[in-house]
């Protein structure tokens, strides 16, 4: 084929080719722009495939796993959306480092969940919904279901919203359940009854406890 | 006379609700569910999980899978009635297809062949079908044993496992047995999950009865609940500012 082709296309085509490399790396903004189905598919994919190839992972060891995670899957986290959306009304009344320390916590108590509930699915089946949303829609759900024999498959929806630093997870339902929503209660028992620091010392408490039968491992 | 016992009673748990600060309103036994919340927590710990961890220590997952089948072909016939009942035609037919190709070609159920047919698995109850029908839930409930629900429920699972074909199976000892195998599987299936919870929580009972309520609503409109009006006790105006737009 590319032997018959006239030498001047070639050409052309080679220099078209430089010209997108070009653009490509003066203009990053083009790797956010993955629609935000294909982010959570590709991230997905590429966390299971690297714990399934770390025989560490594999034998429990949570601290190199958390690793991976902070890595690859945080940066398409928005954590102080998060944060701000479980906290509902008594966010407005923290301070600005009051804020800084919640989300910092909730983060790391959320990325432990989250590194919990991959190690105990990694090995199921995974189905990704192509996404239903209008293209200039900048609030979506990406919606994945994990599948197991003999029952009805999990539904996991991410809900995202679009940035400018690429599409960002605020919200994740799974099997029908908020996990920003459901702390909800829980974070305004503890706010009502002990103020916001009240609440940043139990998170961290939880937190640490949390670190210990994992060091176990 | 007796009456008046009762409604001193009653008062005397409203008073000692009163006097622990604002209450959920979704949950005005909370009190009392606490109690049977951490005496489920202790059969749990001491009996359910045990047996489920050895369970799934010794027996392969391959195997795992076939109980789970057979159990789930049982149960959809009347996941496919409640279907009916709820007006979903195609999916209770969808439902008893499986029954009728999982119980033959399957194998008594072992196999779920109906979903690699693409007939796939749906989750029904009555409790759900009375949600369709209009039905609230009702004041949260712990039950024993059976744990979390809520009045609608309540009266859900007691049709549920009134008309479960389990029931009719006799001799009673071996009726008992598969009572057994099914609750045994069901709890396996759970232990990741039941870790994870508590790992994620800071108070079990409250995340716990969240998660319910909000699965359950989830449940009833199969996946796609109308938008909430958050029955908030911090009055959820300027919490509803916080939410996105769906």
């Amino acid at each position: 084929m590319k032997t018959r082709e006239p030498k001047m296309t070639r050409t052309r085509s080679l220099a078209s080719v430089a010209l997108l490399g070009l653009l490509l790396a003066v203009v990053p903004v083009r790797a956010q722009e993955v629609a935000p189905d294909q982010l959570v598919k590709t991230v997905t994919l590429e966390v299971i495939d690297l714990i399934a190839k770390d025989k560490e992972i594999q034998s429990g060891n949570r601290a190199k796993l958390i690793e991976l995670i902070d890595a690859k899957v945080l940066p398409h986290f928005n954590f102080t959306a998060m944060t701000a959306l479980a906290l509902g009304q008594s966010w407005n009344k923290a301070t600005p480092d009051q804020k800084k320390r919640l989300t910092e916590e909730f983060r790391t108590l959320l990325v432990r969940t989250y590194a919990s509930a991959l190690a105990a699915y990694s090995e199921q089946k995974f189905d990704f919904r192509p996404l239903r949303a209008k293209p200039d829609e900048t609030d979506v759900t990406v919606q994945v279901r994990v599948l197991q024999s003999g029952a009805q498959p999990v539904p996991i929806d991410y809900s995202m919203e679009k940035t400018a630093a690429g599409w960002k997870v605020y919200d994740v339902m799974v099997a029908g359940v908020s996990l920003v929503a459901n702390y909800r209660t829980e974070f305004n028992n503890v706010v009502r009854e002990s103020g916001i620091e009240g609440l940043i010392k139990n998170l961290n408490a939880k937190n640490r406890v949390l670190v210990a039968p994992a060091a176990k491992k | 006379m007796k009456s008046r016992i009762v409604c001193a009673a009653l008062a005397a748990a409203l008073a000692g609700c009163a006097s622990t600060g604002e209450r959920d309103p979704r949950d005005p036994f909370e009190p009392l569910n606490r109690g049977i919340y951490s005496f489920n927590d202790k059969v749990d710990t001491v009996i359910a999980q045990p047996v489920a961890r050895a369970y799934r220590a010794v027996v392969p997952g391959e195997i795992r899978d076939r109980v789970r089948n057979f159990f789930g072909n049982i149960g959809d016939f009347f996941i496919g009635v409640n279907n009916f009942l709820q007006g979903k035609f195609e999916d209770g037919v969808s439902d008893w297809a499986r029954v009728a190709f999982n119980s033959t070609v399957g194998l008594f159920g072992i196999h779920d062949i109906a979903t690699d047919m693409g007939y796939e698995k749906h989750n029904e109850d009555f409790g759900q079908t009375f949600g369709r029908w209009g039905a609230g839930p009702g004041p949260y409930l712990v039950l024993p044993i059976i744990g979390s629900s809520d009045v609608r429920d309540g009266i859900g699972t007691g049709i549920d496992l009134y008309v479960d074909p389990l029931g009719e199976v006799r001799p009673y000892h071996l009726q008992y047995a598969l009572w057994a195998l099914r609750f045994t599987q069901l709890r396996a299936d759970l232990l990741d999950a039941s870790r994870i919870l508590e790992e994620a929580a800071l108070d079990k009972y409250v995340f716990q009865r969240d998660a319910y309520l909000q699965r359950r609503r989830s449940l009833i409109y199969d996946g796609h609940p109308p938008r909430e009006r958050e029955p908030d006790e911090d009055k959820g105006a300027e919490d509803d500012k916080d939410k996105k737009p769906r």
